[in-house]
């Protein structure tokens, strides 16, 4: 990316367009004034965004009767809260649930979406383009369209209840994925894999030894896109989860909400504290694919 | 292999004189099952997950259905019981407040954040991190962390606005300032479209700032006649997914407002159309209203979305005439 490149491409372009006579030496003095005034709205906003993680980490170690004090560093520092919240809910359980649905719901949509944008960028046939135009279309349907009669399929399947439902579909491609990937198959170069047929290669593993490791960056793209999305999703655990042991992590935070918050109990120190640990896992995710993000989300709006 | 497959483009979707059509050779048909085999997944999820939910979801809004008795049809009972529900009324005008509210102040903040990352010249990396950061968090954390700094006695906003000598609203309680905070609350998570924005801000070409600066416009001038036009696409992008998404919100209000633990104050406010939808299906078991619910919805997002394409008509300038 030419994040860090376009400034200073915009410093010598000024330079040259725009040489007066009177003040050319004085054009960089103005730029760094500028910077430096970009830099503190910049940190101000920082600050902003940044506070209420640093305000719900704070608030975790804080006993019951300090979590609304506000101070940035807890008075009386406990590691209570994090006890308290193991005791009080099966957390290993919701956190082993979140872990298989998360990597399950990644793995399978990845190289779901893979083969089926394959299929949509290598091959020509006919109905491609309106097969695609459908696949397309289907993005724009409102999940509350679908909703109910795919519970009612979960149903008839004897699988509501278990978090099969929450990643299965998966199996099946998500246009979106399959739109992205089929972007970045699009630009490979096509001679490689015709002349690997050449030499007698199969379909398949011109896909799975050639296109599919070229697009490693891609697929990662996906894989961290539906690790959130699956990690996150509260609306699926808690249309099809019932019993306590099988929740995700969100869904068993919203029980917690319910129990410890406004429902009575008012021991907002436990909510906090499982608010933190439901978030931590995707900082961490983010950190361990930020470029992918970043790049991933960049290139997603400028192919809209 | 024919030699019309290594010609055409592969990305290409003009009518060209179909030279295929003569007769197929083995070797397109055994490319044309590949393509079927690598395509199958997304088809078989497509007739089962898609086009049967969306035959049976209109199916059902014409019945009455509680999951237990099987459906009785009804005709368009559902349909006019929508118009006289109250709760129909109140969501559809909490949703397109909150849409209203919600979708313009994240285009404008996210624009100017990214205008500002742009000037930030090498920092650019930590702050748009920074930035970022809060898209990460679970859509229930948000809802938390609406309740708590929002909270009218002791939250962090309040206190915040208390140093200006303002005496901050009840945030969670009183309906005027529900959707407010809501509102607030979302432009916490704005960082993917500051991101789209910075990518789109870094492509516009310098030489047109330069010349117009030679020309002497005002920054002001600059940005509206520069920048707005050049960004156009990703500013129509980001307005239509931000509104579907807004009009289709859930999780966040839901986790505040709604569930076992919210007798205590009203959450009228907080009744987004989806929410009202989930409770009709999933708590009261209403199936039939809730999948005409469902429709509505569906029409409500395709009426809007066409509308934004025609007026972006206007807007939206393309580079060339085509998109990159």
């Amino acid at each position: 990316m030419s994040a860090t490149r376009a400034p200073e491409a915009e410093t010598i372009a000024q330079g040259a367009v725009v040489p007066g006579p009177s003040k050319p030496p004085r054009q960089p003095h103005r730029i760094t004034v500028k910077m430096l005034l970009a830099w503190a709205g910049l940190v101000a906003f920082t600050i902003v965004f940044i506070y209420p993680f640093v305000w719900l980490l704070s608030a975790s170690f804080k006993p019951r009767g300090e979590v609304f004090d506000n101070k940035l560093i807890p008075q009386t520092f406990t590691f209570d809260n994090y006890v308290d919240v193991w005791n009080e809910a099966p957390l290993g359980l919701w956190m082993m649930n979140s872990v298989i649905v998360t990597v399950l719901a990644a793995v399978t949509v990845t190289i779901s979406s893979a083969m089926v944008a394959w299929g949509f960028s290598y091959y020509r046939f006919r109905g491609r383009n309106a097969l695609f135009a459908l696949l397309l279309a289907t993005m724009m349907l409102p999940g509350a369209v679908t909703m109910v009669p795919t519970y009612l399929i979960w149903d008839a399947l004897g699988q509501v209840g278990t978090i099969n439902p929450l990643w299965a579909q998966n199996l099946f491609a998500s246009a979106f994925y399959v739109f992205l990937l089929r972007q970045f198959f699009l630009g490979l170069p096509r001679d490689v894999f015709e002349a690997a047929r050449v030499d007698g290669a199969g379909h398949w593993s011109i896909f799975w030894r050639m296109a599919v490791p070229l697009c490693r960056p891609a697929l990662i793209v996906t894989l961290l896109f539906e690790f959130q999305a699956a990690w996150t999703d509260l609306m699926r655990p808690l249309i099809y989860l019932r019993d306590q042991d099988t929740f995700t992590v969100p869904r068993g935070l919203k029980t917690l909400v319910d129990q410890f918050g406004f429902g009575g109990e008012w021991h907002w120190e436990i909510i906090v504290t499982a608010s933190v640990i439901t978030t931590i896992p995707m900082i961490i995710l983010f950190f361990l694919g930020q470029r992918q993000f970043i790049d991933g989300i960049a290139t997603t709006g400028s192919k809209g | 292999m024919s030699s019309a497959q290594l010609d055409a483009p592969v990305a290409e979707t003009s009518r060209s004189p179909r030279r295929g059509r003569r007769r197929s050779s083995p070797q397109q048909r055994s490319d044309t099952r590949a393509a079927l085999l690598f395509i199958s997944p997304w088809i078989i999820g497509f007739l089962v997950f898609t086009l049967w939910p969306v035959i049976y979801s209109a199916y059902l809004s014409f019945t009455d259905y509680d999951v237990i008795n099987p459906p009785t049809y009804v005709g368009l009972d559902n349909y006019r019981e929508m118009l006289e529900d109250d709760k129909v009324r109140l969501a559809l005008r909490n949703t397109f407040v909150f849409t209203l509210m919600s979708v313009p102040a994240k285009v404008i903040v996210s624009l100017a954040l990214a205008t500002l990352l742009k000037q930030a010249a090498r920092a650019t990396g930590f702050f748009r991190t920074a930035f970022f950061l809060p898209k990460m968090t679970p859509p229930v954390a948000i809802g938390v962390l609406l309740l708590l700094l929002f909270n009218g006695q002791q939250g962090l906003i309040n206190e915040f606005l208390g140093i200006f000598g303002i005496n901050g609203p009840a945030w969670t309680t009183d309906p005027n300032w529900v959707k407010p905070g809501l509102v607030l609350m979302s432009l916490w998570t704005i960082g993917a479209t500051i991101i789209i924005f910075l990518a789109a801000l870094q492509n516009v070409p310098q030489e047109l700032y330069d010349s117009a600066m030679v020309d002497g416009a005002s920054p002001w001038q600059r940005f509206w006649r520069i920048t707005v036009p050049m960004i156009s696409p990703a500013i129509f992008f980001v307005v239509i997914i931000n509104t579907i998404d807004s009009l289709q919100s859930f999780t966040e209000a839901y986790t505040a407002f709604f569930g076992a633990g919210n007798s205590t104050y009203s959450n009228d406010a907080a009744l987004f159309y989806a929410i009202y939808l989930f409770q009709q299906a999933f708590e009261f078991l209403q199936m039939g209203y809730a999948s005409a619910l469902a429709w509505l919805m569906f029409v409500i997002v395709m009426v809007v979305t066409a509308l934004q394409f025609w007026g972006s008509k206007k807007f939206v300038y393309y580079e060339g005439g085509d998109n990159t």
